[in-house]
This record gives structure tokens, C-alpha cells and sequence, in this order.
């Protein structure tokens, strides 16, 4: 056991024996602590010499505490030194996040500050018709086509088309009016969707003209379906209908034209004007 | 010194950096007096030593925006005291006195029978303490009083781990040898 001690070359000091003055002084890690414990119950000697340095530590510390301490002129001198150095943003007071803000707003100019609110009024009112937009579209269950889900409309319009949304004429009728229904070959048919894109807004009264065949239940059946009223009797056969009350957009009375020509007994659907 | 502390520490510098005058009086209080017993072994002038921490608290006053944590704040207070220290020395005529200081406590550290008649090893121990050379006295008070670990020591006197052991090593066979001298026998080496 005495290679612990003995092992390195004479004026070189083993790897344990180096680390007894901070085995002595406590600031060793756990596993070198353990180590060197390990090390002094196996070797008289590195336990002798670590009684030796023992001595040496509390003597260092004893020395050290001898030597008092600096008188005031120190502290004078270096908060003197401090107040003359180039002033600096002092932020020990305890800044929130309120009196940022009032700092931050109140650096700005007055025309600053009123063409920022006027930015955020504007963004709160198109965020609220967003918003508007998208509740009133769910309420239409579904009648409008979801491709103008980002085009918001006038309110009227579309509270009408909400109430003109028909309940499935069953059984004659065509699947129930989905979204799904505005994308069918018959909206998109050039016939009836290019006047009715052309204006913004349309009347809603159609010239409808019914297949021979078609029997008085069956005309007085499609009109309760599609809230529709006969208005006019033109020439030919052909009947001015007003459906629901108000007026529609261009795609809500393109979407009513293709569903109606799309009915077994409607062999024409074009707006009254 | 605890986790707890060096944290508070951390925080002390982080607001100093903001300009925080009180956060430099804490530090100060909390720091200078081993800042002050650090420096006045190495300079060995009371005056100077008080002219030491001025600076050294001052350069913190600085600097703490740079300092990024690595090290304990007191391991920075001591590398810069040490640095400070240093320059104090070259500037003054006398540093080399040191050695001469030594040689002279060993020459005439009375002869062995004044030393028993003493009897006091402890004085005698904390006198060859004071003998030690500069670059002994330092790493010997900063393993034993500032208690701080082989990194630490080397990170402040900017030498290798393995140097750090071997100058405290070498430190305390000079000490061994002074002591010799001086009439006390201790068993080691």
C-alpha cells in the first residue's frame, strides 16, 4: 500500500497523494473523495502526510483571517469611481410589462399613435365580418357554395337565401341541397351561370318552363319545395316565378337555376331579367 | 461556496449589468473581503490591496455583461484580483523581494531553540506560510481558504490541472523545508 504514495518518481506526486490538499479542504467530487478515502484507510503514510496537511489548511485559513479586512476608503473609492463612469439604464426598480407599455406609447407622436389605432379599429372590423362570415355560412347549413366561404356578402341576401333553403323534395326530389350541389355540371353550365355571374346582384324571378307532362301536383309540389310563387304567364308556356322574397347574389341564383333545371319537370330555367 | 449562493451571485452580476448600483453593493459586501486578503498575500501592501479591490470591483462593474457563467463569480473575482495583483507588482521595484523575503525568514528564522522555546508550531507554520514565493502563497490560499477546486485554480492562474497539482505539491515541500528550518519537524516528507 505504500506504492499510493511511493509509486510516481520521487519529486512527482502519485495521483492520489496530489489530491489530499483538496481532499483536506472538501472540494473534491464524490467519486475522487471516495477514492482518496479508500486510499488513506489502505496507506499509513498517505494518512500521515494528510494529517500533515491537515495542519497546513487550518493554519492557511488561520493566516488568512489574520489579515483583516479593508477599511471603508476601498468602498469609497470604487462607488466614487462608479458615479463618474458613463451613466447607465439602471433597471433594478422593478419594471412590468404596463409601465413598458405606457413608456413605449407614450414615446410615440400623436399622429403615430392615431394612425395606429385606426389600423387596429380596421383589423377588429374585417376580424368581426370574418367571424360573422363563417357563423352565418354554418347557419346556412350548407346552401352556399364553399368556394365563396372567404367572399363575404351582404347580410340581406343571404338571411333570404337562408330562409329560401328548401327542405328535400322527397321522393321526386334530387339529393338534398349540399355544398357539393353548387359544383354539379348544371351550375357550372355556361348558359346559366354567365348572366348570373355578370351581375352582382339579381332579381328572384326566374322564367320557368315545365315539361308537357308535368302535372299541376307535381308544379304545385316543386314551388312549395322552392318557396316559389308564379308571378307572370308569359308566352309559350313559360311562368315568371318569385322565389322567396328578397334578391339573391349571382352564384345563390345560379345554384337555384342549376338545381331547378336539374327537376324531372322543369325543361327551362332562366332569370326574368 | 453553495449552489444557492452561486446563483444569487449569478443574479447580482446580471443585474450590475443593468447598472444596478445596490446589486453592487451586495456583491461587494458579500465579496471583498477575501477579494481584499487574496490580493494583500500577493502585493503584501495594505494600501495597495485596498486600491486592488476598488479596481477589481470597478472592472466588474464593467464587465459583468460579459461574464457568461463558466465559472463561479467568486473564481472571476479571483482571476481578476490575481490579474490586478499582478500588474501592481510589475510596477513596483520591490516584487522581487519576495524571494529574498524567504530566504531571509529561513536564514534567520531563529534558531530552533528560539522556535521550541515558543512553542508555538502554529505560528511558526502560519510565518514559513507567509515565506512561500508568490506562486506558492496562491495556490496554497486558494485550495485551502478560498477552497477552490483544481479547475478553479487553474482556470484563475491560467496553468494546467495537472501544473495545479504538482505547484501545491511543490508548495508544500517548500514549506516542509522552511519548517525544517525553522526547528519543526513534522513527519513529512
Amino acid at each position: 500500500m505504500m506504492a499510493m504514495s511511493n509509486k510516481m518518481p520521487e519529486q512527482e506526486p502519485g495521483e492520489i497523494e496530489a489530491l489530499l490538499p483538496w481532499h483536506a479542504a472538501g472540494t473534491l467530487n464524490a467519486r475522487e473523495a471516495r477514492r482518496v478515502e479508500e486510499a488513506l484507510a489502505r496507506d499509513p503514510e498517505l494518512a500521515r502526510q494528510y494529517a500533515v496537511i491537515r495542519e497546513e489548511y487550518a493554519e492557511t485559513i488561520a493566516l488568512n483571517e489574520s489579515l483583516g479586512a479593508p477599511s471603508s476608503r476601498a468602498m469609497q473609492n470604487l462607488f466614487a469611481a462608479i458615479d463618474a463612469e458613463p451613466a447607465r439604464k439602471d433597471t433594478s426598480t422593478s419594471v412590468g410589462l404596463s409601465a413598458r407599455l405606457t413608456g413605449f406609447f407614450g414615446s410615440l407622436s400623436p399622429r403615430t399613435l392615431m394612425a395606429g389605432t385606426a389600423i387596429g379599429c380596421l383589423a377588429i372590423m374585417l376580424q368581426a365580418g370574418v367571424i360573422g362570415t363563417v357563423m352565418m355560412q354554418r347557419e346556412d347549413g350548407g346552401f352556399r357554395p364553399s368556394a365563396k366561404e372567404a367572399a363575404p356578402s351582404p347580410a340581406a341576401p343571404r338571411a333570404d337565401a337562408a330562409r329560401m333553403a328548401p327542405a328535400p323534395p322527397a321522393p321526386s326530389a334530387p339529393s338534398p341541397m349540399t355544398r357539393s350541389l353548387s359544383s354539379s355540371p348544371a351550375a357550372s353550365e355556361p348558359a346559366a351561370a354567365a348572366p348570373a355571374v355578370a351581375a352582382a346582384e339579381l332579381a328572384t324571378r326566374l322564367l320557368i318552363r315545365f315539361v308537357p307532362t308535368a302535372r299541376v301536383s307535381d308544379i304545385t309540389a316543386l314551388l312549395g319545395a322552392y318557396q316559389g310563387t308564379i308571378v307572370g304567364n308569359d308566352k309559350d308556356g313559360v311562368f315568371q316565378i318569385q322565389f322567396g322574397r328578397g334578391v339573391m347574389t349571382g352564384d345563390q341564383l345560379a345554384g337555384l337555376i342549376g338545381r331547378l333545371e336539374n327537376e324531372k319537370i322543369v325543361s327551362m330555367a332562366v332569370p326574368a331579367r | 461556496m453553495s449552489a444557492t449562493q452561486a446563483t444569487s451571485d449569478e443574479t447580482l452580476i446580471r443585474r450590475i449589468a443593468q447598472g444596478d448600483r445596490l446589486a453592487m453593493q451586495v456583491l461587494y459586501g458579500r465579496h471583498h473581503v477575501r477579494v481584499f486578503r487574496f490580493g494583500l498575500r500577493l502585493v503584501r501592501n495594505e494600501q495597495i490591496a485596498e486600491d486592488l479591490i476598488s479596481e477589481v470591483f470597478l472592472d466588474v462593474w464593467r464587465q459583468a455583461g460579459k461574464f457568461e457563467g463558466r465559472s463561479a463569480v467568486s473564481t472571476w473575482l479571483l482571476a481578476i484580483t490575481r490579474f490586478k495583483a499582478l500588474s501592481a507588482l510589475r510596477k513596483r521595484k520591490d516584487a522581487e523581494l519576495d524571494d529574498e523575503t524567504a530566504h531571509a525568514i529561513a536564514d534567520t528564522s531563529d534558531d530552533p531553540e528560539v522556535v521550541i522555546q515558543k512553542k508555538d508550531k502554529g505560528d511558526t507554520l502560519r510565518r514559513c506560510l507567509t515565506s512561500l514565493s508568490p506562486e506558492h502563497r496562491e495556490v496554497v490560499d486558494l485550495v485551502y481558504y478560498h477552497e477552490k477546486s483544481v479547475e478553479d485554480v487553474a482556470e484563475i492562474v491560467g496553468i494546467p490541472e495537472n501544473t495545479v497539482k504538482t505547484r501545491l505539491f511543490y508548495a508544500r515541500k517548500k514549506l516542509a523545508d522552511l519548517l525544517k528550518a525553522a526547528g519543526v519537524e513534522r513527519g513529512w516528507p
